[in-house]
């Protein structure tokens, strides 16, 4: 039997005492959400934390809600939330394209949005979701709140911008007029871990592509936003040929590797089809936004 | 650590160490061991069981975790209706040869009851949805999802039945209420 090695437990009753404990206990401790990624883990020794600060009474940090052009999404929303929320769908259906194919209800009843991004391993798929849409992660650590973009967030496999006594307590993603978006994710079984992914976002103005975001998922660090590939669509009217160029760009800029899921070959070329595809639809929707929108 | 968890209705407290998985609190502290444990690494979903209405591994859980929260387990499935009745969820997996060797069963019949309680006329879809994070070794599957139909059909004509006979409401309530 798998049971992780000992470790202290507080349950924090609020964001400033959960601060406080991070503060006071530096790198030893470690804030819990879900635990669906943290808990196994630490069964398997990747992780040892002496303390656990549990958030998952902070209902504060569980909420969805449109503030002005943004859509704001509390750090210990439910993979379940996002998929159930018609305010998610109708604004970003990039986001239920994935939640649907994220691990499994019962999972889904426990992962939290700032868990997956925290947990900032280069498979999760609301990282390259979240970079698709140009999110913003909010940190607060007792001297306040920063923001930083999503592009700044990973700083490397499981490291993140969030500091010793520091939380994710929210991610924010702009709403505009005349979005689309899509995600496209080839697994090997139901509720498993992509063999890669790919996500788009992207607004169409008087015809031309505007904001373009593209995310990657399980082809290596560093592909949750592509810039390069954002550079090419924006200010382009799509067309076959860009879709075409765009996933060639796509599987260039990506590294991943051979693993139990597949080859580094077959991960490339998926990473430029599954872009190809996502662009397709993240176009389509965006026609459709701008259509109802007039 | 003191914790206090609802199981099934009832508080229970016991001293545990942080580390203790839900699984284990169930299954050795408060000898409930319908809840089953296969893969530990929150694969198989043998281990599932309802924390505040809604499926969850149990084994992904610390028992710290669920302190202060109400946990439903198979042994507090039957009874429900009155009784020792058992669950239309339960009466499906008889009627339908839902189980084979019954290592995923629990699981199984408690996100068949989830489900039902949210949703009680699913598609055939929502169904094969809502189980899908849970592994059948037997591959049973089919039986599996026509036990959970026939619970749903069975509480549909049991709730017809009720409005068409308004006497036997207060009667079922009266019943809820004692057990
Ligand atoms: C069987 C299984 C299948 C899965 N399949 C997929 C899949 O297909 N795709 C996918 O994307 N994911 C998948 N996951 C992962 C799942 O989405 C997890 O829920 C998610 O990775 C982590 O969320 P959590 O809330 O459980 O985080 P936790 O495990 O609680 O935490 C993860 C990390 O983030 C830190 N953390 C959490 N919240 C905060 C915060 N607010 N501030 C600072 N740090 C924080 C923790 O300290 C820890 O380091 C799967 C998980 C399992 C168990
Ligand atoms: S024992 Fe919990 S999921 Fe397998
Ligand atoms: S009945 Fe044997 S595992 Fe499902």
């Amino acid at each position: 039997m798998q049971v992780p090695a000992s470790f202290d437990y507080q349950r924090a009753q609020s964001v400033d005492e959960a601060l406080e404990l991070l503060r006071r206990h530096g790198e030893e401790a470690r804030v819990v959400a879900g635990g669906h990624s943290l808990l196994p883990m630490m069964k398997l020794r990747l992780a040892g934390p002496e303390l656990l600060v549990d958030i998952n009474e902070l209902h504060e940090l569980d909420y969805i809600e449109v503030v002005g052009d943004e859509l704001r999404v509390g750090a210990l929303t439910r993979h379940r939330a996002l998929l159930e929320s018609e305010l998610v769908g109708r604004h970003f259906p990039i986001v239920h394209d994935a939640e649907k194919v994220i691990a499994d209800p019962p999972v889904r009843n426990r992962g939290t949005i700032g868990g997956s991004l925290c947990q900032a391993d280069p498979s999760e798929d609301l990282s390259a979701v979240c970079g698709a849409l140009h999110a913003r992660t909010v940190i607060r650590g007792a001297a306040g709140e920063r923001i930083v973009p999503m592009a700044d967030f990973h700083r490397g496999p499981y490291e993140t911008a969030v500091g010793v006594g520091e939380m994710l307590v929210e991610v924010r993603i702009p709403v505009r007029p005349g979005a689309g978006s899509a995600y496209e994710k080839v697994e090997r079984k139901a509720g498993d871990w992509a063999v890669a992914a790919a996500g788009v976002a992207l607004t169409l103005r008087e015809g031309r592509i505007a904001d373009a975001g593209v995310g990657l998922a399980a082809v290596g660090a560093g592909a949750l936003e592509l810039p390069a590939v954002q550079d090419l669509l924006d200010g382009r009217e799509p067309s076959e040929a860009l879709y075409e160029e765009a996933g060639r760009l796509a599987s260039e800029h990506c590294s991943p590797v051979t693993d139990s899921r597949g080859s580094a070959e077959y991960k490339r070329h998926l990473a430029g089809e599954l872009t190809r595809r996502a662009l397709r639809r993240a176009v389509a929707r965006a026609g459709a936004a701008v259509e109802r929108e007039a | 650590m003191r914790i206090t968890v609802n199981v099934n209705g009832e508080d229970h407290t016991r001293e545990v160490e942080p580390r203790h998985l839900l699984v284990r609190f169930l299954r050795d502290d408060l000898d409930l061991t319908g809840t089953h444990w296969g893969c530990d690494t929150s694969n198989c979903g043998t281990c599932v069981v309802l924390m505040d209405g809604e499926p969850v591994k149990s084994c992904t859980v610390l028992a710290v975790m669920a302190a202060g929260h109400e946990i439903r387990t198979v042994e507090g499935l039957a009874g429900t209706a009155g009784g020792d009745q058992l669950d239309p969820v339960q009466q499906g997996f008889i009627e339908e040869h839902g189980l084979q060797c019954g290592f995923c069963t629990p699981g199984m019949m408690l996100t068949g009851r989830a489900l039902l309680d949210r949703n009680p006329d699913p598609s055939e879809q929502e169904i094969r949805e809502a189980i899908s994070g849970q592994l059948c070794r037997c591959t049973g599957y089919l039986n599996i999802v026509r036990s959970i139909q026939w619970a749903a059909k069975k509480q549909a004509e049991s709730a017809a039945a009720a409005t068409a006979a308004p006497t036997a409401a207060p009667a079922a309530t009266l019943a809820g209420g004692q057990s």
